[in-house]
């Protein structure tokens, strides 16, 4: 796995905060899987010099049409850089990186939660979920219901999705434990899958724990190499009680929702 | 005209023959790149700093990027000595380029302690990394002084019969005394350099960027700074100098080479363009077939300083 320079298919809007980067790349990086990540060497904005690659969870892969999308927010130098592709443009991207998300044959219905960002995340896991005849039932989460990116994505997959909104103040951590607790005395949840929010991370790790449920958790940290080279994005875990430091780059950024310490 | 093989890319350098001048800087290469390049293909690999005790590294964030550069403050996280016999070692076993194991400790006779322990089998030269505190002299760096530095050599020394290499600080007064230090108490390289202390202060919060306030600057953004040092240094000492800093082209190498470099190491490239040391080492061979040189050694020291222009450098070493 050597860094490429992908060609860009498209870089669009989906809403008001949200853009869709597609770009055409390698057999090998359209093999990416539901969270892995690639580090994209953004293109420099005016005035500005990001110097670092940026990490960039994969939002969805084409295999056939040989391409990855990505769907990000601008925040930063990077993903202003990045707002200023053009289809046709170059863009030179490593991966796919990481540990991504792993679907157990044996679980018929699974559930995914997710906040902002990590919605994007999670968006693959329906792809792969339909191909095993797997069950998603999603929750997402955000300010505002205009601001919920990857439902269209899910239900097109036959997922149920359920939104909550700090505006409509159904987001809040007792609400959505609601909701699951239905989910899981419904039969629906034979796992969580969720990315984006420690606190709703918290509160799947208590069902987990009083239900017997397993799930697994995107994370995520500031990186620098994304290849486990250099240790700045560490984070604690805790593995049968003992506190150790994981890499999210290289033994994540999927861990087991047990184990994170959000 | 010569063709690509015909290069001679290989090196001496401080007690060791590299079949060619290009490794990474230590704490910047792991297992991962193996994904990258075959490991065969560099002049040496260098490990991250091995230290006797388990440290956990510094509190987050641990890196700021500036332009061109970047500041970090990882804070050496180490899974001790015991960890790098049953698991490191081994896993380099089977690749035969030379494994420079990178050691520091808070004593002098903690990183004697350490050569002499990990003088093993599969362990091709000891780079000591005297950049860091030395807990007997209120935390400065060990080679921010040459008495401090010939100390600790001298220890070091005495404690292995591996090639000895001393990583060096940018961050003192006179890199040129530290060296002759290092050279005196029986160094057989020395690394040019570490580092450069840095900060940077984040606007919206007021706070430092970085968990531990202070971090080393590396990156593009020195490499000029470090190529003085090279110079300098390459002139005040007769063992071989191993330039490290800022250096992501074949070109930075060769300039490296030029001012006095023997050899050089490469670091935070590898975090922007993983391959980076192969692209390099692929430039430097088709440089010196462009330039009709056939070994690349022979760019060591190269650099024409004509003497009816020289300028005067007297200022750069004042007599002492």
């Amino acid at each position: 796995m050597v860094a490429e320079l992908a060609e860009v298919i498209a870089n669009d809007s989906v809403n008001a905060e949200y853009r869709h980067l597609v770009v055409g790349c390698s057999e090998e990086a359209a093999n990416g899987v539901a969270g892995q990540f690639f580090q994209l060497l953004c293109p420099q904005p005016a005035g500005e010099q990001p110097f670092l690659r940026r990490p960039m969870s994969l939002y969805g892969t084409n295999l056939a049409k040989r391409q990855v999308e990505f769907l990000y927010k601008v925040t930063g130098a990077g993903t202003r850089g990045l707002n200023t592709l053009q289809s046709g443009d170059r863009l030179d991207i490593m991966g796919p990186l990481g540990a991504g998300f792993a679907l157990d044959g044996g679980w018929r219905n699974i559930v995914a939660v997710g906040r902002g960002a990590g919605l994007a995340t999670l968006a693959p896991l329906a792809q792969i979920a339909r191909r095993n005849g797997t069950g998603v039932t999603a929750v997402f989460s955000a300010r505002r219901p205009e601001l919920v990116v990857s439902v269209d994505l899910f239900r097109g997959h036959g997922a149920e999705v359920i939104v909550v909104t700090d505006s409509e103040s159904t987001s809040g951590p007792s609400n959505v434990e609601r909701i699951l607790r239905r989910l899981i005395s419904e039969g629906r949840c034979d796992a969580f899958f969720t990315c984006g929010s420690s606190r709703l991370v918290r509160v799947q790790q208590r069902l987990a724990r009083e239900f017997g449920l397993p799930g697994q958790v995107a994370m995520e940290q500031q990186m620098a190499c994304g290849l486990g080279l250099c240790f700045c994005c560490v984070r604690d875990f805790n593995v049968q009680g003992e506190i150790v430091q994981r890499r999210v780059c290289w033994d994540g950024p999927v861990f087991d929702l047990m184990e994170a310490l959000p | 005209m010569s063709t690509p093989t015909a290069v001679d890319l290989s090196v001496t350098v401080g007690g060791l023959r590299l079949r060619n001048p290009v490794m990474p800087a230590s704490g910047t290469f792991a297992e991962g790149l193996d994904r990258v390049m075959d490991f065969n293909r560099l002049g040496a690999i260098v490990t991250k700093t091995i230290t006797r005790e388990l440290r956990t590294g510094n509190p987050l964030p641990r890196v700021v990027e500036r332009p061109g550069s970047l500041i970090n403050a990882i804070g050496i996280p180490s899974k001790g000595v015991a960890h790098f016999i049953e698991e490191t070692l081994p896993y380099y076993a089977p690749y035969n380029t030379p494994l420079v194991v990178s050691i520091s400790a808070p004593t002098a006779e903690g990183f004697a302690g350490l050569a002499a322990e990990l003088s093993l089998p599969g362990v091709a030269a000891i780079e000591a990394n005297i950049s860091c505190p030395n807990i007997e002299e209120d935390g400065k760096a060990f080679a921010m002084r040459a008495e401090t530095t010939e100390k600790v050599t001298r220890q070091l020394r005495d404690a292995t019969k591996l090639p000895l290499w001393v990583k060096l600080t940018p961050n003192t007064g006179d890199m040129p005394e530290v060296a002759r230090a290092a050279e005196a108490a029986g160094a057989d390289a020395v690394v040019v350099a570490n580092t450069i202390l840095s900060m940077a202060i984040d606007l919206k919060t007021f706070k430092p960027c970085l968990g531990n306030i202070m971090g080393g600057l590396s990156g593009p953004a020195i490499k000029p700074i470090i190529l003085r040092h090279v110079f300098q240094c390459a002139r005040a000492i007769r063992i071989p100098v191993i330039g490290c800093g800022g250096i992501a082209t074949s070109d930075d190498a060769v300039e490296y080479m030029l001012a006095g470099a023997s050899a050089v190491q490469v670091g935070t490239a590898t975090f922007v363009q993983p391959a980076a040391m192969t692209t390099i080492i692929e430039g430097l061979a088709a440089f010196c077939m462009h330039r009709d040189i056939a070994r690349v050694a022979e760019l060591s020291g190269g650099v024409v300083i004509e003497e009816a222009d020289e300028p005067d450098l007297a200022w750069l070493n004042p007599p002492t």
